[in-house]
């Protein structure tokens, strides 16, 4: 690109973008789009949390108080789907949107007006799902796991969620191909893969896996809805298909997209532990080889979703052993963390305590995952509470907390402000209290003998029943706490301007732009003098 | 709303008073009842504490320099990073842990699904929402259905009965077993897929349409013993539970002879003319066992979900369109073929001539048996 081009296409761009609504639906502004995702997966994560408080309300008390059985499964289908597809993935997609181009020195992501159209497929989505409830039968009621053929018997309600998945997969394989270029092709000048920040390397890995389990998870709810009306018996053993086809098909896209909601946590993590504990993160190298392990890995442990499904022995301890193996990259993984804060200077601002938070919580979520790979045990664990307990350790303890830790240590640079420091960490206290309150019970429930995905139990659950129910709605308070004392005032300017630099041990690239980062940033790439200088401090050669 | 909040709040704190309360927080497994169970929770701790044990280790460590390497405390960064020993021994440490755990519970899997030489095979079959039984040696099938009343369960408008001991997990007709012999499951469905466990057991199958898959369990003491369907199945799979009683071998000899005996006076006589009043009686409890979780007790069915059967034009037209549904299913509406002969005639005519229906005809046994595989 000649010079002269450039200061053109530079004028065009800073005098002429589209104000109002304009601005949104035909952003092409990484930063807008970044918003416009985080935004998004914070107003599905709200509908998602109302869904889980409608459960949580009918579990209160043994007997149905509320609703009926039917009601009680959409909402738990719903909730599983809304917080995953609609809540977790886009808020990395966003994160990702917004940081990637700051942190690696790039003007935008690669495509950007195929990011407006992967964006804006998220609405509709989410708008199929939510008028589900409204049609005749009400929304699916199979699981957010759609296991045929329960889900060839479900209502219309089933076939605008499979429309919405088939929206919803295109989307994250554009925001991937997006997220891929842009990783390879835009660093700066001097930024080698090795030299690039964790976060990254996480957010690359991830769109990989996303790339090639979209499109399976599409097949497979494809073949549900020629199942439901084309006649065809791809699940039905009637006409020679086979019922457990689907899980196959459905987890070897479902252990992929754990690991989809997982890694980008990692990455998160490994910016902010390094940041508050000055000091550069212990094992660069093995992260990232850790990372494309644990990458690796998920293809082929598919089956411990599935054990009891009665499988051969032999495939019973493949994938037991397999899932085993995914422990080791994962533990060095927490170990890399815990050696990073040793010998640090630790200071403990918001965004710490949630990469904190999430180190411990998510280790315990490990754990469960560990006995829950263990056949014998699983076979007691399976579609238990056990379950619901482990995988809220890794999704909420674990994506969402680091979520919030991003949010609290970019949100200066995102709005220019500081946010309320002694707000934040109360948001934090309240989450990580309420959140133990509500899911480490389920464990002792699911050990009992308390069957997941059911709207009544028998009386001697009743005790933790409600002590899971208190904590939820406690959980749910403090989120609406972080939007109104937290995110908006914050926005809104509140607690002061923010610097350029808030965190005094930041060694990556967006740190060097102003605060709030302007609407276009390194047009000119930075300096190589500068890459090379911040990698150092991170000892990376 | 705001009464049910106050009564389960009531609840709450009567729950924290009484002893009977305490019986609600358990916090480990069931008590096993058989040899696998027992090794299968010695799994369990084992994976338990030496996770225990490992956290405490690693975080003990964490907090160890939270407290210390802290900025507050006067703390200096050091510069280190990167040491292959470090790496290479938290690398291989986990590996040597994870063999020493995978090495026991390879052993219980392998007992897990060896099912050979079996004293009795029992087929069980799941339907939306009951569990059948075969006995296969013996020719002896039932099915076995939620026995909590609805009154109990339903509380919509905070009058419910008050909830009996084995509230949920409690069915009409048990799984009967004899105590100290190996009993070999054949899983399968009827429509989509269930899942029978029983805890104290550690016996958990899928039972997969179209499938059969197998299990065992040797029950070792007389006793009852509760489980449930653990694979959701659609409206009621919170309400299908699993009881099973086991006997001992005289016990289990007597039940099964009174089984067969009923079995034989059971056994439909095709050639019997069944008068009205008898179909109605009969249909009438046909009825209440197998249609009205989704056609209700009073035949309106959920508006947008079931159909209503109440004025249907269906119970309302010709018998012979009427008995090939029921006899082949329809979209949600399940086959009904396992139903006997003279079951399936009461329950049709039950529905032609209840609530507002009066078609006026009777349909008997012997016009199924006609109808059957057309």
């Amino acid at each position: 690109m000649t010079a002269a081009v450039h200061v053109h296409g530079h004028d065009d761009h800073s005098h002429a973008h589209p104000t109002g609504l304009m601005r949104w639906l035909t952003a092409t502004n990484h930063k807008d789009i970044g918003t416009l995702y985080l935004w998004f997966a914070f107003s599905m994560f709200l509908v998602g949390g109302v869904l889980a408080l409608m459960i949580r309300l009918e579990l209160f008390r043994p007997g149905l108080q509320f609703f009926r059985p039917e009601l009680f499964n959409q909402f738990t289908t719903l909730h599983g789907l809304i917080m995953v597809f609609g809540a977790i993935m886009p808020a990395f997609t966003g994160l990702a949107n917004w940081m990637l181009p700051l942190m690696i020195g790039a003007p935008d992501m690669a495509f950007a007006r195929m990011n407006n159209w992967s964006f804006w497929l998220l609405p509709p989505a989410a708008l199929l799902l939510l008028i589900s409830f409204a049609v005749p039968g009400g929304a699916a009621a199979a699981g957010w796991t759609m296991y045929a053929p329960l889900s060839t018997q479900m209502g219309m309600g089933m076939d605008l969620t499979i429309f919405a998945i088939h929206i919803l997969g295109m989307s994250s394989i554009m925001g991937s191909i997006n997220i891929v270029t842009t990783v390879l092709n835009m660093r700066a000048p001097g930024m080698t893969l090795m030299k690039m920040p964790m976060f990254a390397w996480t957010s690359l890995i991830t769109a990989y896996l996303l790339i090639a389990v979209a499109p399976v998870l599409a097949g497979a709810v494809t073949m549900v809805l020629t199942d439901r009306h084309f006649g065809t018996s791809f699940f039905k053993a009637a006409g020679g298909g086979d019922p457990v086809m689907f899980q196959h098909i459905f987890w070897f896209f479902g252990h992929p997209e754990v690991y989809i909601m997982a890694l980008p946590a990692f990455g998160v993590v490994s910016q902010i532990i390094p940041t508050f504990a000055r000091k550069p993160l212990f094992g660069y190298h093995s992260m990232v080889y850790a990372t494309s392990s644990i990458a690796l890995l998920s293809f082929i442990v598919w089956g411990h979703h599935m054990f009891a499904t009665g499988m051969p022995a032999a495939a019973q301890l493949f994938f037991m052993y397999a899932t085993m193996l995914i422990a080791v990259p994962t533990g060095v993984k927490v170990f890399n963390w815990i050696a990073t804060m040793w010998q640090g200077e630790m200071t403990f601002e918001t965004p710490m305590l949630f990469a904190i938070g999430f180190v411990c919580l998510f280790t315990m979520g490990g754990f469960s995952g560990l006995m829950l790979a263990i056949v014998p045990a699983d076979i007691q664990y399976q579609d238990t509470y056990f379950v619901v307990a482990h995988f809220h350790y890794v999704l909420v303890a674990g994506a969402l907390f680091s979520l919030f830790a991003a949010a609290y240590y970019w949100m200066p640079k995102w709005t220019g402000h500081n946010y309320p420091e002694a707000r934040g960490k109360l948001h934090f206290w309240w989450s990580m209290i309420a959140f133990n309150v509500t899911f480490f019970p389920m464990h002792f429930l699911g050990l009992a003998g308390m069957p997941r995905r059911i709207p009544d139990y028998a009386t001697q659950f009743a005790g933790f029943n409600e002590v899971a129910s208190l904590g939820a709605f406690a959980f749910g308070l403090a989120q609406v706490y972080f939007l109104f004392f937290v995110a908006i005032p914050t926005i809104r300017g509140k607690f002061g301007k923010a610097p350029d630099k808030p965190w005094e041990g930041v060694t990556t690239l967006e740190w060097e732009v102003p605060s709030p980062a302007p609407f276009h940033t390194w047009e000119t790439p930075p300096d190589e003098k500068l890459v090379n200088e911040l990698a150092a401090r991170q000892h990376l050669h | 709303m705001v009464y049910k909040l106050k009564h389960a709040m009531a609840g709450l704190i009567a729950a924290g008073w009484t002893g009977t309360g305490m019986a609600a927080y358990r916090t480990d497994m069931q008590e096993p009842q058989t040899e696998l169970a027992r090794r299968v929770l010695g799994i369990h701790e084992m994976m338990l504490y030496i996770c225990i044990v490992i956290f405490i280790a690693v975080f003990a460590v964490m907090f160890y320099s939270i407290y210390k390497h802290r900025k507050a405390a006067g703390h200096k960064a050091a510069n280190f990073h990167e040491n292959a020993t470090v790496e290479i021994v938290w690398t291989v440490i986990p590996v040597l842990i994870l063999i020493g755990m995978a090495w026991p519970a390879t052993r219980v899997v392998l007992a897990q699904k060896d099912t050979r030489s079996e004293d009795l095979t029992i087929k069980i079959t799941g339907y939306q929402w009951k569990w059948g039984y075969d006995y296969l040696q013996d020719g002896v099938s039932f099915y076995s259905s939620l026995a909590t009343p609805r009154k109990q369960i339903e509380d919509f408008h905070g009058n419910a009965a008050s909830k009996g001991e084995h509230y949920l997990l409690e069915v009409d007709n048990p799984l009967v077993v004899p105590a100290g012999k190996k009993v070999r499951l054949l899983l399968t469905a009827n429509d989509v897929i269930h899942s029978w466990w029983v805890p104290a057991f550690a016996v958990k199958q899928d039972a997969i349409p179209g499938f059969v898959r197998d299990t065992w369990f040797k029950a070792e003491k007389p006793g009852i013993y509760r489980g449930q369907c653990t694979e959701l199945c659609g409206k009621d799979h919170g309400f299908m539970p699993i009881v099973v009683e086991v006997k001992s071998q005289a016990e289990y000899a007597a039940w099964m002879d009174e089984q067969k005996k009923k079995a034989a006076a059971n056994r439909d006589d095709p050639n019997k003319q069944w008068s009205l009043p008898e179909l109605l009686a009969k249909g009438e409890q046909v009825y209440k066992a197998n249609c009205i979780a989704c056609h209700q007790e009073n035949g309106k069915g959920i508006p947008g979900t079931f159909p209503a059967l109440d004025g249907s034009k269906i119970a309302q037209g010709p018998v012979a369109d009427h008995l090939h549904l029921v006899l082949n299913g329809k979209n949600a509406m399940p086959k009904w073929a396992q139903l006997s002969d003279s079951e399936l005639a009461a329950v049709i005519t039950y529905e032609r001539n209840s609530w507002g229906n009066k078609a006026g005809d009777l349909l008997q046994p012997a016009a199924v048996k006609a109808a059957r595989g057309k």
